[in-house]
C-alpha cells in the first residue's frame, strides 16, 4: 500500500508517539521533568534486542520484558529520587540518562561503542500501528481514572492535593514508571525496526526533543502530543532539502512557541471531531466577533 | 604525578567554575537553569577567534572583545526571549524549556555560520610547561587557574560588598518585595545575565586556548550545571566549589582508572550527594510555598 520509505518514517513515527505518550503524562499531567528518558529506552531496547538476537526469544515476550525492566529501573530510581524537589529531581533523570548511557558503551555484551549489530527485523507497520492504538488506550484510560486525576490535582497544586489526601509520592511514582515503560516499548519497537543499537542513539538530546515534542503540542493534551510528536517526526522529512537547517529551524520554532503561544499547540484541550464539526460551524460567527476587537488574548485574560 | 593531575584537575574546575557561577546568579534571581549558557561560552570563543584570526588583533584584545561579545548575546537572551516569557507569566519551567531551543539554536546555527571543524587559537605562550623539581605544569593550566581565580574573587566581592550586589541578594530572596523598595528588577536582570555571560566568555576563550573552538564546545555547559546543582542551585560559592571538586574527580578518573568511566563517576557522584543533602552542598532548602 505504502512504498518501503514512507512506511518507514511511519514506524518511526509511531515509535516516537508511543515515548512522547509516556511523557506526557509525566510532564503534561503531573509536570514532573524527565531528561533521562532516552535511557528507559535504551534499556527496553537493548534488553529485548539481546533476548531476540542472542536468546531466540520470540518479539512479544521480548518486548515484554524490555518494558518491564525500564519500568523496573524507573521504580528503583524513583524511590531513590522523587523526594527532591523541582530541578533537581530533573537533573538525577538527567544524570541516570547519562549513566546507563556510558555504562552500555563500556560493558562488552551490548556491543560497546561499536553497537548492536543482527538485531532481527520485527517491527512492522501493522505491529507499530497497534502498539500506537494500544498506547494510545492505555494512555488515555490512565489519564482518566482516578489515578489520572490525582496526577492532574499534584499539577495543579501540590500542597493543596496532598492536603485533600493524595499520596504524592506514590502518584509520581506511578507516573515516572509509567513514562519508562512506555518509553522502553518504544525502544524495543525501535531496536527491531532498526535492526542496529548503538549507545549514542539515546542520548541527552533524545531525552530532550521528548519533552520538547509534549511541550510543543501542549502540555496537558494527550492529542496534542500526539500531534506534537507527527509534527516534530514528518516535518523534517517534508523539507529535506533544508537538512542542515533543520535543528536550527527546530530551535527557533521551540524558543517561538515558548514566547508567542506559550499553552502549546493544543493547550490544555484534547482534539475531538465533534467539537472541530461545531467550530467550523461557528467559524463566521467566531470571525465576526474577532474583528470586533475581541482578540485571543482578551479570552485568555478572562479564562484566568 | 599527582600534584600534576590536581592542579590540572582544579584548572579544569576553574572553566567550569565561571559558567557554574553564572547558573547559579540566573538561578538565584529568576529561578531556572538557563541551558542555553554553555552556548554563550562556546559563542564567545568563536568571537574572540573570529577577532584573532581575521582582523589579526593581539589575543588579549581579541579576548576581551569575545569576552564582552558573550556578555552582549547573553543579555540579549534574557531581553528578547526571557523577559518576554516572565511577561507572559507562564511557569518558570518554560523559561527552562526556552533555554533549551536558545541552545540547539546556537549550536546548529554555528554549526552552519563556522562549520563543524575544530579551529585553534594561535600560540600565545612561548613556553608549553614548566617544571618545579619534577613536576611539570602547563603554563596555560596556571593561567587559567589565575584569571579564574581573580574573576570568582571580583564576583564575590561586588556581591557581598556593593550596593549592586545588595541589590542581587534582595532580589534572589524575594523579587516582588525588592522591586517594591525600588530595586529596577528588570534592569538587575539585564546586568546579572551580562555578568555572567561576560564569565561564560572567558570560560570559552580559556576553553578554546587550552582544547580547540568547535560548536558543541558548549555541551560544557551540562557539566557546569551539574556543578551548580552539586553546590546547591543559586549559590554562587557552592557552585565554585562544585565545579572545583568536578573538575578534579574527571582529571582523577580519568587519570587513574578509565577515562571511559569519567562521566559515569561524576554523575554518580552528583546523584550519591543529592540523596545525602537534597539541596546541594551549600544550597539553602526552601520550604514550598502554597
Amino acid at each position: 500500500m505504502f512504498s518501503d520509505y514512507t512506511q518507514g518514517i511511519m514506524i518511526i513515527a509511531c515509535i516516537n508517539m508511543i515515548a512522547v505518550l509516556g511523557i506526557s503524562v509525566l510532564t503534561g499531567f503531573t509536570r514532573l521533568f524527565s531528561f533521562g528518558n532516552a535511557g528507559f529506552m535504551s534499556i527496553g531496547a537493548y534488553t529485548s534486542a539481546l533476548l531476540t538476537a542472542k536468546m531466540g526469544m520470540p518479539f512479544i515476550p521480548a518486548i515484554l520484558v524490555g518494558i518491564l525492566f525500564a519500568g523496573i529501573a524507573a521504580y528503583l530510581l524513583g524511590s531513590l529520587t522523587l523526594k527532591l524537589k523541582g530541578d533537581y529531581f530533573l537533573i538525577t533523570t538527567l544524570g541516570f540518562g547519562e549513566m546507563v548511557r556510558v555504562l552500555f558503551n563500556y560493558i562488552p555484551i551490548t556491543g560497546g561503542a561499536r553497537g548492536l549489530s543482527g538485531i532481527p527485523k520485527y517491527t512492522t507497520l501493522p505491529i507499530a500501528v497497534i502498539c500506537l492504538v494500544l498506547a494510545v488506550i492505555i494512555a488515555w484510560t490512565l489519564i482518566h481514572s482516578k489515578y489520572g486525576r490525582n496526577f492532574t490535582a499534584i499539577r495543579e497544586q501540590e500542597i493543596a492535593a496532598e492536603s485533600v489526601g493524595i499520596d504524592i509520592t506514590r502518584s509520581k511514582k506511578m507516573a515516572f514508571v509509567f513514562s519508562a515503560m512506555f518509553a522502553g516499548w518504544a525502544g524495543a519497537l525501535y531496536a527491531h525496526n532498526l535492526m542496529f543499537l548503538s549507545p549514542m542513539m539515546f542520548n541527552l538530546a533524545k531525552s530532550a526533543e521528548l519533552t520538547i515534542t509534549v511541550v510543543i503540542g501542549g502540555l496537558g493534551s494527550l492529542t496534542g502530543s500526539i500531534f506534537g510528536s507527527l509534527v516534530v517526526t514528518l516535518l523534517p522529512e517534508i523539507f529535506r532539502s533544508l537538512a542542515n537547517y533543520r535543528m536550527f529551524l527546530y530551535g527557533l520554532a521551540v524558543v517561538l512557541i515558548i514566547i508567542l503561544r506559550p499553552a502549546g499547540l493544543f493547550g490544555y484541550r484534547e482534539f475531538s471531531i465533534r467539537k472541530s464539526i461545531a467550530f467550523v460551524k461557528a467559524a463566521p460567527g467566531t470571525i465576526t466577533a474577532l474583528l470586533k476587537g475581541k482578540s485571543s488574548k482578551d479570552k485568555m485574560e478572562a479564562r484566568k | 604525578m599527582f600534584l600534576q593531575q590536581l592542579v590540572n584537575g582544579i584548572s579544569v574546575g576553574g572553566i567550569y567554575a565561571l559558567i557554574a557561577s553564572g547558573y547559579a546568579l540566573i538561578y538565584s534571581l529568576l529561578g531556572f537553569s538557563n541551558w542555553a549558557h554553555g552556548e554563550v561560552a562556546m559563542l564567545g570563543a568563536y568571537v574572540a577567534l573570529l577577532f584573532t584570526a581575521s582582523l589579526q588583533l593581539p589575543f588579549i584584545a581579541a579576548a576581551i572583545i569575545g569576552i564582552g561579545g558573550a556578555a552582549i548575546i547573553s543579555f540579549l537572551n534574557e531581553r528578547l526571549a526571557y523577559r518576554r516569557i516572565r511577561e507572559n507569566k507562564a511557569p518558570t519551567m518554560f523559561l527552562m524549556i526556552a533555554a533549551m531551543g536558545l541552545s540547539i539554536v546556537f549550536q546548529n546555527g554555528s554549526m552552519l555560520l563556522f562549520g563543524a571543524k575544530f579551529q585553534k587559537f594561535p600560540p600565545i605562550m612561548p613556553v608549553s610547561s614548566i617544571s618545579i623539581g619534577s613536576v611539570h605544569v602547563g603554563v596555560l593550566d596556571l593561567l587559567t587557574l589565575a584569571v579564574a581565580a581573580v574573576a570568582l574573587i571580583v564576583l564575590e566581592i561586588v556581591i557581598t560588598k556593593t550596593k549592586f550586589g545588595l541589590g542581587i541578594r534582595a532580589i534572589a530572596s524575594n523579587t516582588a518585595t525588592a522591586g517594591l523598595l525600588g530595586i529596577n528588577t528588570n534592569k538587575m536582570f539585564a546586568l546579572v545575565f551580562a555578568i555572567a555571560g561576560a564569565l561564560a566568555g572567558m570560560a570559552g576563550v580559556l576553553l578554546g586556548l587550552k582544547y580547540n573552538v568547535y560548536p558543541t564546545m558548549g555541551n560544557i555547559g551540562l557539566k557546569a550545571f551539574i556543578a551548580s546543582v552539586f553546590g546547591g542551585l543559586g549559590s554562587v560559592r557552592g557552585a565554585i566549589v562544585g565545579a572545583i571538586v568536578i573538575g578534579v574527580t574527571e582529571v582523577m578518573v580519568s587519570g587513574y582508572l578509565s577515562s571511559g568511566l569519567r562521566d559515569l563517576i561524576t554523575f554518580a557522584l552528583l546523584i550519591i550527594i543529592l540523596l545525602i543533602k537534597p539541596s546541594g552542598l551549600m544550597g539553602v532548602s526552601v520550604e514550598e510555598k502554597a
